[in-house]
């Protein structure tokens, strides 16, 4: 009798287990941009208000301008990016046989930038790299986040679930505490939204500026006192991974404007 | 030079009231925060906003350091003739730019 029972609570145990990534039904899956007020959202809407747009305004000018050294512009080989770029940014990160290991989009932009143009890299959170993978990004806008399914990538994206699931810090939060097990509730006065990242790089009001993925985990991360990995870590591509399976196929909102 | 986003209808019927959007970038730096080394960085912001209609003034805007980054100024007018609208941003540091926009009036 008391077998069978444990066995019927270790069923239900089971049953419970989600059946999809992150544990939130794709019919419950939501970006942040429904978690804001109405203003915020016709702010990102208007892109004649939203100041990404200024970013993604000089990334276009950078993506036509040849770099000094004889090197074509990216527009030289790529040509009109509305037309190259377009669904890059939602399959995004992705594996790069060259060096073999997954990359993300601003990876990417720097790795054009040194393999073709010859020149160096663009620093992590520069307004150029920042303005360059915005512009990309943007060419996706509206398409659905479709990640690749390459088997290349699976051993990096369990790697991510493992780091969202983990608990880390003073604090011993993880990452699906909040954005798994919590969202929709509030911490402190803030929001807790499911944590898609269908629009970065974006613009965070409260940075009064433009940010990547990295800088935005990177603040998580401190927030839960842990000590964020350095920028381009190959744990944020892991994280990153996982975050766009999660999201899919919401659609790219880049460049998204948050509080 | 900063960049500056303008926006407003490029055709008008006389008598329209059009809305102009204007978004700059700038930091906006209140003078009051420590930099990295702890010292406080020197206030830099744009104080002065104004548009000129053909030469005339028709909307003026103070700044203080309350003001986020990147300002964004949105104000109407009404649509008389064809011309040129001036904007021009002035601030701490020399800052002073200026951008044209045309209407036509028909």
């Amino acid at each position: 009798m008391i077998r069978s029972a444990v066995l019927v609570l270790a069923g239900l145990i089971l049953a419970a287990e989600p059946a999809f990534p992150g544990g939130i039904a794709p019919s419950d899956k939501r970006s942040g941009l429904a978690e804001m007020g109405p203003e915020l959202q016709a702010m990102q809407r208007d892109d004649t208000a939203h100041p990404g747009m200024l970013w993604v305004q000089d990334g276009a000018d950078l993506w036509a301008r040849a770099p000094t050294g004889g090197a074509p512009a990216c527009s030289g080989c790529h040509g009109e990016a509305r037309a190259s770029m377009r669904g890059v940014a939602a399959r995004y990160p992705a594996w790069d046989a060259r060096n073999g290991r997954p990359i993300d989009l601003q990876d990417r932009i720097n790795l054009c930038r040194r393999t073709h143009q010859h020149v160096e890299p663009l620093a992590y959170e520069s307004a150029d790299l920042l303005g360059l993978t915005a512009f990309v990004a943007t060419q996706s806008r509206g398409m659905p986040i479709a990640p690749p399914e390459d088997p290349r990538l699976a051993p990096a994206r369990r790697e991510g679930r493992a780091l969202f699931e983990a608990r880390m810090g003073q604090l011993g939060l993880s990452c699906a505490i909040c954005h798994d097990d919590h969202w929709g509730r509030h911490l402190g006065a803030a929001a807790i939204p499911q944590g898609h990242p269908t629009g970065y790089p974006l613009y965070r009001l409260e940075w009064q500026g433009m940010g990547s993925l990295q800088r935005r985990l990177r603040n998580c991360m401190s927030g839960m006192r842990a000590e964020p990995y350095p920028f381009g870590a190959p744990d944020y591509i892991a994280l990153e991974l996982y975050l766009a399976e999660r999201a899919a196929p919401l659609p790219v909102e880049t460049p998204a404007l948050r509080p | 030079m900063a960049r500056a986003l303008i926006n407003l209808p490029k055709t008008a019927k006389a008598g329209d009231v059009i809305e102009i959007k204007t978004l700059i970038s700038h930091p906006m730096e209140t003078g009051f925060r420590p930099g990295p080394d702890g010292r406080i960085l020197p206030r830099n912001i744009i104080t002065e906003f104004l548009c000129r209609f053909e030469g005339e003034e028709i909307f003026r805007a103070e700044l203080f350091p309350a003001a986020s980054a990147n300002p964004y100024l949105t104000f109407t007018t009404t649509a008389t003739r064809s011309g040129t609208f001036q904007f021009t941003w002035r601030g701490d540091g020399g800052f002073d730019q200026t951008e044209t926009a045309t209407v036509t009036v028909a």
